[in-house]
This record gives structure tokens, C-alpha cells and sequence, in this order.
């Protein structure tokens, strides 16, 4: 080893090449949870995305085109040799194609040709009443959620005085948040649609899937509140305002921006979770779109199909093979996209809501 | 102009008030027998005191002497503290308790107003700082309102500076323009009295001139009590000063009196620099 020119020359100690190591470490790491997040996503956008942007079908009217895995209900598909071709067809073509074959044959006076198929349920058509009732959950839900989320994060901070009984609720939202989704459903069941006899309807899983996300919304709606300059309340106060109306204009516009964070986390959730509405919400199929009610009260006591059910009943109630990975993928990846939608637009709305109300 | 800089050298007080024939005014507040607590802790002692109408009164005293507590006890700004009680005493003003049952806080505080340490207008147009407290009390008429922001803008000696830019936000003026803005809003819904908690902490010298000439033109309309650190500020605007010391009234008197020939040691003690 030869004498270090000066004294601040670097020499490889071990804590150099400790400290080395740790840096390693940590941006190793860093790049295996990208990677891990690449894989995830390439994946289902490289083989969901076939699926959305090959089922594209020109109409006769406006707007001349449709996306038929967007707009249709899922069908069974059928494979089977025809003429020496192979064809996959769903439900409704195939048996329109089987009679005007059979009647074809039977004009020609030639045997009725067989049709030795292979059937997978739910692998052609689209995945449109999925769309639809993800949607309804969400929507419903957060409307629940935020109702009663804020009003009580209204009442803990700026009403209720600090005391045993607030502690009280505070611990219970935290042990709240810590449930698993799964007791939610289970709780859901039993609760609303078996004691208050809902049925499996869009009722028992708005408030299934609202409770779930409540704890979220109260906490995270709580600390906007709090982050709200006490100055705000007292000068309001001072002039003669109501705690209300001290509230309303003083206080919730300048929380409503972190209250929307937090709801976006939330909506991601609600809107991915298969346990919580697989007892109380969603079917494994259903032909009626919710619109297509009677009475206006039956539209809250319907179940709908979901897209996060639907991925679990396609990837674990059917074989995986070429002729369903199309659904199995396309779901996956229609359903990132919506969540993807509808977290853009909560984004949206709150970065407009902190333009206007900054402080 | 005064430099109100507080260094041990320049602790001579010049008084501005003159006792004169006029001085005698009635009294607004009267405090009682105070006695208040945070949760366990005792913040006030025994407070007796009457506070004059159309004066300038000045609490001053060491920090957490008790001043601004007795302030914010005056509009009942501590209801909003957990745990602060009263065990004794009370405060009228015009002669109605206003700790007694069928008092509403809301209608106190609307005539008895504040003014914060830090200004804190609310992150809106300075025109909607203003009309804040009438558009709460349900005044919709926009001709009124346009008066009442004329009026208290240049009540508060704002408007020369904001009358081109009323809707631009609150926020967009300097620290004392802020202050001054939120005096205008206090003085917007016509209290009787403004109560100031140490108004200029924050402000330079010259933003603090501005404030303390503006108390002056205010105490012709409004009775003021303000709290200050600065005993140069009590002595230039205030007409009597009070020096509390841990929870205690020590001294009320003319402001003069307090600053030249203070009868309590402790009082001498505190205004001559030698604590606190």
C-alpha cells in the first residue's frame, strides 16, 4: 500500500465497502419491484390489449364501429372442425351457423354434417355487463363511503371533544382497517343479504364494499380536516360565524382536495375487490343488464356481474388454454383500464378543486 | 416615525396619552373575580378589571402570563379549547354576563370581534374576506356589500393600496396589508369592541407603524384591548395598561402612570427591562 498522496484521498476500508454493499442493496431492490411492476402490466396489456383492440366490428349506424368485447355479454365458445376449418364461434353464431348448415345440407339432400365441438363457457362475446356493474359498485359505494366517511370525520375533528368515547371509536376505525376483505363479504352476508334480506343485490354490496373502505375515507378525510389552518376556524369564528358555517365554507373546501386523495385510494379498492361482493353482490352471469328493471326499486335489489368476479370465474372455473386466455387477459386488462379512468377523473377533480381553493 | 426596536437602549417611552377632561369614560367590560383553568392548570387568578368604552387598553406581561387567555375569554374564544372552565367570577359587558346561560357566543362574538397574532385571512378574494361576516349574517344585497368593503377598507386604511385588486386573493398582500386586511373584515361586521392578540408580532416596523396609527383613528369608533409583547407599542397607543404576571393582575392604570410611576415593584421591574 503506498502513502495516500494527500489526506483526504478515499481508501477501501471495510466501511467503504460496507456502505458500497447497502447502496447496492437498496437500489437492487429498487429496480426488482419495477421489474416485478413491468412484468405485471406488459403482461396483461401485451395480451389484454389483442383481445380489446381486435374486437372491433364495423355497423350500420352510428358511430359505425363498435368494440364487441366491450359492448356484448359474455357467450359460450365453441371450437369445431367444419370442411377440414378450424372455427371458433360464440353461442349465438354457432347455432345460427349449425341450423342454416343443417338446413343447407338437408336442401342439397345430402347427411346432416356432424359438429364435434369443444365448449368453454364464458370465453367468447364481452365482458359490457362487467363494465356496467363494476361501475354501479363503485359509484354507489363511494357515495356511501364518503357520505358517512366525512360526516364523521366531520363530527370526530372539529365537534367531538377529545374523551374516552372518541378514543373509543378512533381504535375501532383503525381495528376496522385492518380486516380483512374477506370478513367484510362474510359480515356483508350475513347482515345485509340474509338479516335484512337484500338478497345478492347492488344494495348489500354498496354497503358491503362502503364499509369496507370507510375506515380509509375517515382517517385520511380526518387529516385533511385537521391540516386545515386552525387560524381559518378562529377568524371565522371571530366574526359572528356558526361552527357550521364555519365548516361549510371555511374549512371542508380546503380539506375536500385530501379528502379526494384519499378517495382514490379508496376507489381503487372498491373497485378490486373480489371478496367482499362475491357473496353479496355479484353473479357468476347474468344476461339483463341493471337498466333492464321493471320496477325502479328492483334496480337496488338486482345482482350484476363485476369485473374483478368475472376475472376470478375465468381464471379459475375454466382451463387455461389458447381459446380462453383471450377473455382471461382482455378482462384483466379492460379492468386496469377503468380503474386507471376513474382514478384520472378523481385526480382530475382535485387538482381543479386545489387550483380553486389554495391557501 | 417611531422605531418601535427593542433594544435596552432605547427603552424610554414616549406616552401618547394626555390625560385630559374627556378621559373619563364609562365602562364597557367588567371583569370579576376571574378565576380559569386549562384542565387542571389555574391560567387566571382573581382577575378584576374594568375596561373603558372607546379606549385603548393594553395587556401586557411576560409570556404565558395570562393576557391573551384573558382575551380570548372576553368574546369566549376559549369555548373552543377542551377542558377551559371558570370556577369564579365572570365578565359582563354593558352589564350581561357573558358566560350566563341565554348567552349565545355567536351573537357575542359578532359584537365583540378579534384579531389574531397571525393574520390569517381566509384564502379568498380580499372583496369576500370583507363581506365574510354579512355575507354569514345573510346580507345579500350587493350595493350594500360594495359600501361596507369601501367602508372598512378604508376604515382599516387599506383601500388606497387594494381598491384596483379587491378580487385578487387575500393571500397576494404583503404580511401587513394581511393584519390590516383582517382588521377590515372585524370591523366589516361593526363590532363594539375589537380585541387584538398581539397584532404585530409578525410585522416589520413600518407595517407595525400602520397598525398602530390605525388603532388610534379605530378607538374613536371602537373600544380596543390589545395584547402586546412591546411595552413601546402599549405606551404609544394605548390609553391604560394592564401588567398581569403569572395569571395575576399586578397593575391597572393610565398607561402614563404604568410606564412613569408604576406602584407595584414588580411592574417597575418588568417596564424598566429588568425581566421578562
Amino acid at each position: 500500500m503506498s502513502t495516500p498522496a494527500h489526506p483526504f484521498a478515499s481508501r477501501p476500508t471495510a466501511g467503504r465497502k460496507f456502505e458500497n454493499a447497502t447502496f447496492w442493496f437498496f437500489r437492487v431492490a429498487t429496480y426488482i419491484i419495477l421489474l416485478a411492476g413491468l412484468a405485471v402490466f406488459g403482461d396483461i396489456i401485451l395480451k389484454g390489449s389483442s383481445t380489446v383492440f381486435g374486437a372491433f366490428k364495423s355497423t350500420e349506424h352510428f358511430p359505425y364501429v363498435t368494440n364487441t368485447f366491450l359492448s356484448e355479454a359474455p357467450e359460450t365458445l365453441y371450437v369445431f372442425e367444419d370442411g377440414g376449418v378450424k372455427r371458433e364461434m360464440g353461442d349465438t353464431e354457432y347455432r345460427a351457423y349449425r341450423e342454416s348448415r343443417i338446413a343447407s345440407a338437408l336442401v342439397a339432400g345430402e347427411p346432416a354434417p356432424q359438429f364435434k365441438s369443444e365448449s368453454y363457457v364464458y370465453s367468447a362475446g364481452g365482458i359490457w355487463p362487467c363494465i356496467v356493474g363494476t361501475v354501479l359498485l363503485v359509484v354507489g359505494s363511494m357515495a356511501i363511503a364518503l357520505t358517512l366517511g366525512v360526516a364523521s370525520a366531520i363530527f370526530l375533528s372539529e365537534y367531538a371533544r377529545d374523551g374516552a368515547f372518541v378514543r373509543f371509536v378512533r381504535l375501532a376505525i383503525l381495528n376496522l382497517a385492518g380486516v380483512p376483505s374477506i370478513v367484510f363479504g362474510l359480515f356483508g352476508f350475513g347482515m345485509f343479504v340474509i338479516f335484512f334480506d337484500w338478497n345478492v343485490s347492488l344494495l348489500a354490496g354498496w354497503f358491503t364494499l362502503a364499509f369496507m373502505v370507510l375506515p380509509v375515507v375517515i382517517t385520511a378525510s380526518e387529516e385533511a380536516l385537521k391540516a386545515v389552518p386552525q387560524g381559518f376556524r378562529e377568524g371565522s369564528l371571530a366574526l359572528g360565524a356558526t361552527k357550521w358555517q364555519t365548516i361549510r365554507s371555511n374549512v371542508l373546501p380546503y380539506a375536500l382536495p385530501g379528502i379526494l386523495t384519499s378517495s382514490i385510494l379508496g376507489i381503487a379498492r372498491v373497485a378490486g375487490e373480489t371478496a367482499p361482493i362475491m357473496f353479496t353482490a355479484a353473479y357468476v352471469v347474468r344476461d339483463k343488464l341493471p337498466w333492464d328493471v321493471e320496477k325502479v326499486s328492483d334496480f337496488f335489489f338486482q345482482g350484476v356481474m363485476a369485473l374483478p368476479y368475472h376475472i376470478y370465474v375465468v381464471s379459475s372455473k375454466i382451463p387455461q388454454n389458447e381459446y380462453t386466455s383471450r377473455v382471461q387477459y382482455g378482462t384483466a386488462f379492460v379492468f386496469l383500464g377503468i380503474v386507471a379512468l376513474i382514478a384520472l377523473a378523481s385526480i382530475l377533480l382535485r387538482n381543479n378543486l386545489r387550483g380553486r381553493y389554495k391557501w | 416615525m417611531e422605531t418601535p426596536a427593542d433594544t435596552p437602549a432605547s427603552r424610554t417611552f414616549k406616552v401618547s396619552s394626555v390625560p385630559s377632561e374627556d378621559d373619563r369614560a364609562d365602562t364597557l367590560i367588567e371583569i370579576k373575580d376571574f378565576d380559569f383553568y386549562y384542565g387542571t392548570k389555574q391560567a387566571l387568578f382573581d382577575i378584576n378589571l374594568k375596561l373603558d368604552d372607546k379606549r385603548v387598553t393594553a395587556f401586557i406581561g411576560p409570556s404565558g402570563c395570562g393576557k391573551s387567555t384573558l382575551l380570548r375569554c372576553l368574546n369566549r374564544m376559549n369555548d373552543l379549547i377542551d377542558g377551559t372552565r371558570i370556577t369564579r367570577g365572570g365578565v359582563k359587558v354593558r352589564g350581561v354576563d357573558i358566560y350566563g346561560r341565554d348567552v349565545d357566543s355567536i351573537e357575542l362574538r359578532k359584537r365583540v370581534g378579534m384579531v389574531f397574532q397571525k393574520s390569517n385571512p381566509f384564502p379568498k378574494s380580499i372583496y369576500e374576506n370583507i363581506v365574510y361576516g354579512l355575507r354569514i349574517q345573510g346580507v345579500k344585497s350587493k350595493a350594500r356589500l360594495d359600501e361596507v368593503v369601501e367602508k372598512s377598507l378604508r376604515g382599516a386604511a387599506l383601500w388606497d393600496e387594494v381598491k384596483d385588486r379587491l378580487h385578487e386573493s387575500g393571500l397576494s398582500l404583503s404580511g401587513g396589508q394581511q393584519q390590516r386586511l383582517c382588521i377590515a373584515r372585524t370591523i366589516a361586521v361593526e363590532p363594539e369592541v375589537i380585541l387584538m392578540d398581539e397584532p404585530c408580532s409578525a410585522l416589520d416596523p413600518i407595517a407595525t407603524a400602520k397598525v398602530e396609527e390605525l388603532i388610534h383613528e379605530l378607538k374613536k369608533q371602537f373600544t380596543i384591548i390589545i395584547v402586546t409583547h412591546s411595552m413601546q407599542q402599549a405606551a404609544r397607543c394605548s390609553d391604560k395598561t394592564a401588567f398581569f404576571y403569572m395569571g395575576k393582575l399586578i397593575e391597572y392604570a393610565d398607561t402614563r402612570t404604568i410606564f412613569m410611576n408604576p406602584a407595584n415593584a414588580q411592574t417597575e421591574a418588568y417596564v424598566s427591562g429588568r425581566f421578562g
